[in-house]
């Protein structure tokens, strides 16, 4: 017991040193980016001595000269009018009225030096619901703002969700381009990998390992070569297009980058081998005598394939198309470089609030969505290889 | 039948094009005399070269890329076999959870974990340093060291360690003699993967370095995104004859312990 009990710390000790790693400078960014999202450091940070003051308040007494003391100084010391715009922007939606009273409240605490009895300036002071909103809004640090912008949403004053004008945001149309563009590329993956993997499967020997190197070579090939390949390639006067001309195909040169179709041929030749390396490896566990068998009972080899040969190996075609997608709706360097302005997926989104405008809120909260939707399809893609391999 | 034969000839061609193509592509025009990245190449010179090794900025990258590479690779490969041998042990709770964990870096999109870094590396004063770089790139490099040293450990027979043991062998001359030779080929695997993890990482850098810690890929991505020169197809060239040598090292040592295992 004791032996067992001493090997289980010494391999915990092995493990701790990348868990401890792994908590610090992988889940911990991952939780700060959240965060970021979520939090409103708006009314807290413009009132913060009010906070602490509203803090142990019933809300329901009648405001003490503490809690006015705390926002006569609180008010005095913010000198950011663009947080105190937001502060009262946010408290008139909560309770109507306070755009004035803040604004009166405001100018005479400044003009005015020493203690101010609030009542004096303005009998709404006294009313608690005035205080209550106060509370209200820097008891909760919390905001679902940036994530409802994240889909086109937003609060309207009352509190209800609404959708916000077309004009007004992007973000939804970006969400259907990932889609679009990330749905393509595996499609395209499927039509170039499933044939290819049935024929790589079908031959033997040395014809079987060019065809398999010819797929790890370029996985193991840096992907920013790859894509500076292409980009060779497919410029107007690149290969491709010096190729097509000589051969009298075209006239003037396609236009192939910086647009929907070079991006889609660029990221199918990164994520190919993704894709034929599972259905291969589903193929060849396949006994080679189903087909031939099929054949002796009568069925012809469209049906054969039909019937015997794609269902089995439909399990492969879905893990694949899984780690495809999900590599895919992540993409950032091959459009950022292949792409033009219109086929900017959500992490080029992402990249240019986090950069560009350093608005970490909006960041964060399309990463949530972008890693959510990643999670979801790895989770699946888990299952399904755990299944496959308790299966055989 | 033999219809369907040429048909699965001329598509495995035509597919195996497309994967090589560009790779073959982009090593001749290295070697270009013209500023442009054009074919037909004029004529054939190694002044692209001259400029990688000897301007500035490429300079600088290429001596960022091997000192934040080394460190990674170091870091991963210890940090990684540790807890591939720690997680051996089976009774050990949660091992299957620790085991999926452990390969999420490599499913986190990079910018998602890049904006997190960014934040969170400011915070720590680890922003704008080679550590930071260090840190951020071991992340993702982590996994592969991990699974290559994972499965190199499955083919290791524990009855051969508790020979050793019953032989009066300590823990630490059973690891050292018995169970780390065995798990020789994966190491290098995982350390060589993990290199080139890191040297080939983009986005993560774009977000925690700053200008003095500059990569090598780092300045790929922002010349093919600003002006684009021949020296991107030399510097590929240097990543494809890299990629060509590491695969060399890892099929030897793999060789060389499977003729000591035959032995």
């Amino acid at each position: 017991m004791s032996i067992a009990c001493g090997k289980r710390l010494a391999a915990f000790g092995l493990v701790a040193p990348l868990l401890l790693f792994l908590v610090l400078f992988f889940v911990w960014p991952l939780v700060t980016m959240m965060s970021n999202a979520v939090s409103d450091p708006g009314a807290g940070r413009a009132l913060p001595q009010t906070a602490a003051a509203l803090s142990n308040w019933d809300r329901s007494s009648p405001p003490t000269p503490e809690m006015q003391a705390a926002l006569v100084d609180d008010l005095r010391t913010t000198q950011d009018d663009q947080l105190i715009g937001d502060l009262t922007r946010q408290l008139n939606s909560a309770r109507s009225g306070f755009r004035t009273l803040m604004a009166k409240t405001v100018r005479t605490v400044r003009e005015e030096q020493g203690a101010v009895d609030l009542v004096q300036v303005d009998q709404r002071w006294e009313d608690v619901s005035f205080w209550q909103a106060i509370a209200a809004a820097t008891a909760s640090p919390y905001t679902d703002r940036n994530l409802l912008a994240a889909i086109d949403m937003a609060r309207s004053p009352t509190g209800e969700i609404t959708a916000l004008p077309a004009s007004a945001s992007a973000n939804l149309a970006i969400l259907q381009r990932t889609f679009v563009i990330a749905a393509g590329t595996t499609l395209a993956c499927i039509l170039i990998g499933f044939p290819y993997a049935m024929v790589a499967a079908s031959v033997t020997g040395w014809k079987r390992q060019v065809m398999l190197a010819a797929v790890l070579l370029p996985l193991w090939t840096s992907l920013l070569v790859r894509t500076a390949a292409w980009f060779i390639l497919l410029q107007d006067n690149g290969l491709i297009n010096r190729l097509l001309q000589t051969l009298g195909l075209i006239d003037a040169p396609l236009a192939l980058l910086f647009n929907r179709t070079g991006v889609i041929i660029a990221m199918t030749h990164v994520l190919l081998p993704f894709m034929v390396l599972p259905i291969f490896s589903v193929l060849i566990a396949i006994p080679t005598n189903l087909l031939p068998a099929a054949a002796s009972l009568g069925a012809h080899p469209l049906r054969a394939f039909w019937r015997v040969l794609l269902p089995l190996s439909l399990r492969g075609v879905v893990s694949g198309s899984l780690l495809v997608f999900m590599a895919a709706i992540g993409y950032y360097i091959t459009p950022a470089l292949i792409g033009g302005p219109t086929d900017q997926m959500i992490s080029s989104v992402i990249a240019f609030y986090a950069t560009g405008t350093a608005n970490w809120g909006m960041a964060g909260a399309l990463g949530i969505v972008l890693l959510v939707a990643t999670i979801a399809l790895y989770v699946v893609y888990d299952r399904l290889s755990a299944s496959g391999t308790e299966r055989a | 039948m033999s219809m369907l034969r040429v048909l699965k000839i001329v598509f495995a061609v035509a597919a195996m094009t497309f994967l090589l193509a560009p790779l073959v592509a982009i090593l001749p025009l290295a070697f270009t005399s013209s500023v442009f990245l054009n074919y037909p190449v004029p004529s054939y010179s190694t002044r692209w070269f001259a400029e990688l090794f000897t301007a500035d900025v490429w300079r600088r990258a290429i001596i960022n890329s091997l000192v934040i590479g080394l460190g990674v690779t170091v870091l991963a490969t210890v940090l990684g076999t540790l807890a591939a041998l720690g997680l051996r042990e089976r009774r050990l709770p949660f091992s299957g959870v620790l085991r999926t964990a452990f390969l999420l870096p490599m499913v986190v999109p990079a910018v998602v974990l890049g904006v997190g870094m960014q934040l969170l590396f400011v915070r720590m004063g680890l922003a704008n340093s080679y550590l930071g770089v260090i840190f951020a790139h071991t992340v993702i490099a982590v996994p592969f060291v991990f699974v290559n040293v994972a499965a190199a450990l499955q083919g290791v027979d524990t009855r051969v360690e508790r020979a050793a043991a019953s032989l009066g062998a300590s823990p630490i001359t059973t690891f050292r003699r018995v169970t780390l030779p065995l798990a020789i080929p994966g190491i290098v695997s995982g350390a060589v993967f993990a290199f080139a993890t890191s040297l080939d990482e983009v986005v993560l850098t774009l977000f925690v370095a700053g200008p003095n810690q500059r990569t090598l890929a780092r300045q790929m991505f922002s010349t093919i995104r600003e002006n684009i020169s021949p020296a991107i197809a030399s510097a590929a060239f240097l990543f494809i004859v890299g990629t060509i040598l590491a695969a060399l090292v890892v099929a030897l040592v793999r060789w060389k312990s499977a003729q000591r295992r035959m032995a």
